[in-house]
C-alpha cells in the first residue's frame, strides 16, 4: 500500500519500531525507511554504531534500538527525512517527538502546532518544546514536538496556522 | 577567417556530468574546454534543493544546488578546465571539427576527444487544451521558484510520481504554493517512497493509477479533470474528478538529448529501459565513433549521482587515451565502474541495468 499511496502502514511501521520496554528507557530512532534505494548517510552519522553499516548501499538501515542513544544526528541527516526521535519518557502522560522540518517560517519555542500523522491527518494542537537548527550546510530544523504518550508514534508532521479541517 | 580553437577534450554540456568529466581528465593533466548552454554552468543541479542520497563518494547528505557549487569551484580552481558560459554545440563534423555559437559568434573546435554530456529533455504528454497558460513542465517550474523566485500560481496538480514530480511537489510545498495532488498513471509510485511519505504527510494526495482527461480555462488553466485507470490503463466511468487549479504541472519523464551523437554518426538504439534513442557504447562509455564518450541522462536517464560518476569514468577515459595518467588511470576507473555498480545494485537500479545489458548485448557494440 505503501507504494501506491506514500503512506507507510502500520505493519510497516511495526517493522521499525522499538519493545516497550526500550521506549521506557528514553528516547529512540524510529526510521522509517521501507525501499531499498541507494542512501547510506545514517550509517555514517550514527557515532553509537546503532546504525549497522550496510554491506550493499541499497540494504535498509539496521537500527540496533539498545546501541541507539537517541541523539538525533542521524535525523537531520537523513536525506529522505525519514527518520524521526522519540522519547516516551518525557513525563507520565506526554512524549517529545523529534521531526525534521524544512518549511517556512520555523515555529517558536512555546508555539502551538497543529500535528499531522502519516497520511497528513491532523491530530490536535501541541506544543513545541524546542527548534534545532541544522545549521548553515545542513539546513534541516529539529521541532521537538510535545504528545499525547498515545500518539507518539502516530504524529509525524506539523503545519502552523491552526486546525483547518475541524469536524 | 575565425581561428579554430585546439584542445585535448571537449565536453558538451556543464551539469554535474560534464564537470565531473572536466575536472576528472583535469586532474590527470588533460587541457580541457566545456562548453555550457546557459550563463553558469551547473545544469540542473542547481534547481535542486533537497538532499541528495547515495553515498559520501556522491556528495550524499548535501543539497543538488551545493553540490553543484562544489563541482563549478573544482573546475575554477583547475587550471586545466576552462568554461565558455552561453554557447551551444552546434554540430560534430566528419573531420572531428565541433562547431558552436557563442555570445553571436559561430565557433570552431578541434578536440582529440569528445565527451558529450547534454542531459535530457522533458516529455510531454497529450491531452486536450494541454497548450493552455498554466501548464508548465516541473522543469520550468524549478526554474521559475528557485532560480528567479517565482511561483508559478496559487494551486497545483502534479502529474507524475517519478522522483521529479514528488520532488518538486515538495519544492513548491515549501515555496507556500498549494499542491492539489500527485497524480500518476503506473499502480505504483515512481520515485522514491521517501519523497512520497514527506509530501503525502503534508497532506498531498497521491493518486496511483490516476490520468488526467482534460484541461479547462478561458485564458489560463482554470482546472483539470481527472480519472482513474483499470489495470489495462483505461479510463473507469464515473471516476472524473474536477480539481480546480490555475498550474498543471508535468513530470511524466525524460528523453536523452542524442541530437548530436545522431550527427556524429553514434550507433544508436531505442531502449525503453533508458528512456530513449542511446548511443551505444563500452562499458568505458565511449561510443562506435572513436573518441567520443557519453556521460550522464544522454546515456540513459537516471539519477543525478550516477551522472557524477559517468562523468568521472568518462573524463578518466578520455584522458587516459591522450597518455595522461597512465599509473594511475586503470585504478579511478575500477573505483568508478564500482561506484556505479554499486549505485544500481539494489530494486531501483534494476531498469537502468535491464537497460544498459539489452544495449551492449544485442547491439554489437564496439569496445
Amino acid at each position: 500500500m505503501l507504494n501506491k499511496t506514500g503512506i507507510p502502514t502500520a505493519e510497516d511501521v511495526k517493522t521499525v519500531s522499538p519493545s516497550e520496554e526500550r521506549f521506557n528507557k528514553g528516547p529512540v530512532a524510529i526510521i522509517e525507511c521501507f525501499q531499498e534505494i541507494p542512501c547510506n548517510p545514517c550509517t555514517e552519522a550514527c557515532k553509537q554504531g546503532a546504525i549497522q553499516p550496510m554491506e550493499d548501499i541499497n540494504n535498509l538501515p539496521k537500527l540496533d534500538f539498545n546501541q541507539c542513544n537517541g541523539c538525533g544526528v542521524c535525523l537531520s541527516r537523513c536525506p529522505g527525512l525519514a527518520i524521526f526521535i522519540v522519547d516516551a519518557t518525557y513525563s507520565a502522560t506526554e512524549a517529545i517527538v523529534r521531526i525534521p522540518f524544512e518549511y517556512a517560517p520555523v515555529p517558536q519555542v512555546g508555539e502551538k502546532v497543529v500535528g499531522l500523522n502519516r497520511a497528513g491527518e491532523e491530530l490536535g494542537t501541541f506544543n513545541v518544546h524546542k527548534v534545532q537548527s541544522g545549521g548553515q550546510k545542513n539546513k534541516t530544523y529539529t521541532i521537538w514536538l510535545v504528545v499525547p504518550k498515545d500518539l507518539a508514534m502516530d504524529v509525524r508532521g506539523i503545519r502552523l496556522g491552526g486546525i483547518r479541517h475541524a469536524n | 577567417m575565425p581561428k579554430v580553437k585546439e584542445i585535448e577534450i571537449l565536453i558538451i554540456g556543464g551539469g554535474p556530468a560534464g564537470l565531473s568529466a572536466a575536472s576528472a581528465a583535469a586532474d590527470l593533466g588533460a587541457s580541457v574546454l566545456v562548453l555550457e548552454r546557459d550563463d553558469k554552468p551547473g545544469g540542473q543541479l542547481v534547481k535542486q534543493t533537497h538532499k541528495f542520497f547515495g553515498s559520501k563518494k556522491q556528495y550524499a547528505g548535501d543539497r543538488g544546488y551545493q553540490i553543484g557549487n562544489f563541482l563549478i569551484e573544482q573546475c575554477e580552481k583547475n587550471p586545466k578546465v576552462e568554461v565558455w558560459n552561453e554557447t551551444t554545440a552546434l554540430g560534430i563534423y566528419e573531420d572531428g571539427v565541433v562547431t558552436a555559437e557563442g555570445q553571436g559568434k559561430h565557433l570552431k573546435i578541434n578536440p582529440e576527444k569528445i565527451i558529450v554530456a547534454t542531459g535530457a529533455s522533458e516529455k510531454m504528454i497529450a491531452f486536450p487544451n494541454n497548450d493552455l497558460p498554466g501548464i508548465y513542465g516541473a522543469g520550468a517550474v524549478q526554474t521559475l521558484m528557485n532560480v528567479y523566485g517565482i511561483v508559478p500560481g496559487q494551486r497545483v496538480l502534479m502529474i507524475g510520481a517519478g522522483n521529479i514530480g514528488l520532488i518538486v511537489s515538495y519544492q513548491l510545498l515549501q515555496a507556500g504554493v498549494e499542491v492539489a495532488g500527485i497524480i500518476e498513471a503506473a499502480p505504483t509510485i515512481g520515485g522514491y517512497l521517501v519523497h512520497a511519505s514527506k509530501i503525502r504527510r503534508a497532506g498531498v494526495p497521491i493518486l496511483t493509477s490516476h490520468t488526467i482527461i482534460e484541461a479547462y480555462g478561458q485564458e489560463s488553466v482554470e482546472g483539470a479533470v481527472i480519472g482513474k485507470l483499470d489495470e489495462q490503463w483505461q479510463l473507469i466511468p464515473g471516476t472524473e474528478q474536477d480539481l480546480k487549479v490555475d498550474v498543471i504541472c508535468l513530470a511524466v519523464g525524460l528523453s536523452p538529448l542524442t541530437e548530436l551523437c545522431f550527427q556524429a554518426d553514434c550507433q544508436m538504439k531505442y531502449v525503453p529501459e533508458l528512456s530513449g534513442h542511446v548511443p551505444l557504447r563500452n562499458k568505458y562509455l565511449e561510443t562506435t565513433r572513436l573518441g567520443l564518450y557519453v556521460a550522464g541522462d544522454v546515456s540513459g536517464v537516471e539519477e543525478a549521482s550516477s551522472a557524477m560518476v559517468e562523468g568521472r569514468l568518462a573524463g578518466i577515459c578520455a584522458a587516459y587515451s591522450l597518455g595522461y595518467g597512465n599509473d594511475v588511470a586503470p585504478k579511478l576507473q575500477a573505483e568508478a565502474l564500482a561506484e556505479l555498480s554499486e549505485l544500481r545494485a539494489g530494486p531501483a537500479g534494476q531498469k537502468t541495468l535491464k537497460g544498459i545489458i539489452k544495449l551492449m548485448d544485442k547491439g554489437g557494440a564496439a569496445c
